[in-house]
């Protein structure tokens, strides 16, 4: 339940940032979040309250845009989908292969006022 | 900062101790802070976006880079050791230490909740030895790392064990920037962990099987392990011990004796 963490330092930067710009408060964060990336997004919704309480991000609506998981084969080369880590290539069953996306984790855009 | 598994306090402090010496408690990374200072600030109206794209583990990494850059220059093969609780992490580590500390200097970090114990073992065997006492904290940071070298002072062409909180999950996201991480199973723990916690096996460079002693009172395949540990990292190399008996500590031994002449 690394969530919470996560959830405060998405705050850090949102506080960080939002300050910079000379702005009070934040009206809509967007986030990428990857689904290879190790944050479950049900466990992030659940703690967000907690986290955001007293921040420039208290009021904000929270956007989270999943990035699908995708891999390259390195057998046979082509590209696949991937719903876990351990998924094997559907073209030639191999394992081996070099992820392309699906760990991302980022603060994609800042709505601020 | 995984600071708070489910339990509120956002006061994430950990703590670093060297046996026989006070300890120095550092705010763990990525809390909130409150408040900026020193910024300019410039007046702002009305409604605009800030296209960020910024990592939200990007302090994390920028410390480990740190770390990293130091180590490289001073030739110190920094291991991080992740695993889940009672895998055999402390007890691997004495006797790698017992083997290797008459060849190279060595160094240890120990990470855990709470306790003293592991750093108090490692100490008795002469090596230095830092505490972090994470408190609520389930893993290890690179500013806790980078806080615990500074006291460690370490010397060239050494070893630097860090033993992160004991944890199959939270670990994995947190670069300390060490030069290899390892991953521990115990054959008691079953032969799906890999693809049951799937994230730390596949951020380790090497996989560890611990307790082989234990296998033939198990209901359990060791290559069943390997199978689940490639299908999701193929490039993890294997090294199967037993710290009861002994064996296959030699290959564990000779693995790192080479990956410090490679780095040299």
């Amino acid at each position: 339940m690394h969530e919470l963490s996560i959830a405060l330092g998405i705050v850090k930067i949102a506080e960080t940032e939002t300050r910079k710009a000379g702005a009070s408060a934040v009206e809509k964060i967007e986030l990428l979040i990857g689904s290879l990336s190790g944050v479950e997004q049900d466990a992030l919704h659940f703690v967000w309250p907690m986290a955001v309480k007293g921040s420039v991000l208290e009021n904000a609506a929270l956007d989270i845009e999943t990035v699908p998981a995708k891999a390259r084969c390195l057998e046979c080369e082509r590209e696949f989908d991937l719903e876990h880590i351990y998924d094997a290539c559907p073209h030639c069953n191999s394992y081996f292969k070099n992820i392309l996306q699906g760990k991302e984790l980022q603060v994609k855009a800042l709505e601020v006022v | 900062m995984c600071g708070v598994c489910g339990c509120g306090n956002t006061n994430g402090k950990a703590t670093i101790t060297k046996p026989g010496e006070n300890a120095l408690t550092i705010e763990a990374h990525q809390h909130h802070h409150g408040h900026e200072h020193g910024h300019e600030h410039h007046h702002h109206h009305g409604k605009s976006v800030l296209e960020l794209e910024q990592d939200i583990l990007r302090e994390n990494q920028l410390a480990a880079a740190k770390n990293r850059g130091y180590f490289e220059a001073k030739n110190i093969l920094a291991i991080n050791f992740v695993s889940s609780p009672g895998s055999g992490k402390t007890t691997l580590l004495e006797e790698t230490l017992k083997a290797l500390k008459d060849e190279f200097p060595c160094y240890v970090i120990e990470g855990d909740q709470q306790t003293m114990h592991d750093a108090n073992r490692i100490d008795a065997l002469g090596i230095p030895v830092i505490q972090v006492n994470t408190g609520q904290g389930c893993h290890l940071e690179s500013d806790m790392v980078y806080e615990a070298v500074k006291k460690l002072k370490p010397k060239e062409n050494a070893f630097l064990f860090i033993e992160n909180v004991g944890n199959l999950v939270c670990p994995s996201l947190f670069d300390l920037g060490e030069s290899k991480r390892v991953v521990i199973i115990s054959t008691t723990e079953g032969e799906d962990k890999p693809i049951k916690y799937p994230d730390i096996f596949h951020s380790a460079d090497l996989c560890i099987i611990n307790k082989m002693d234990l296998v033939p009172y198990l209901n359990i395949s060791v290559e069943k392990i390997k199978e689940y540990a490639l299908q999701v990292n193929h490039r993890l190399q294997f090294f199967e011990t037993s710290c009861t008996t002994g064996a296959g500590l030699d290959a564990w031994l000779q693995w790192l004796r080479e990956q410090i002449k490679q780095n040299a």
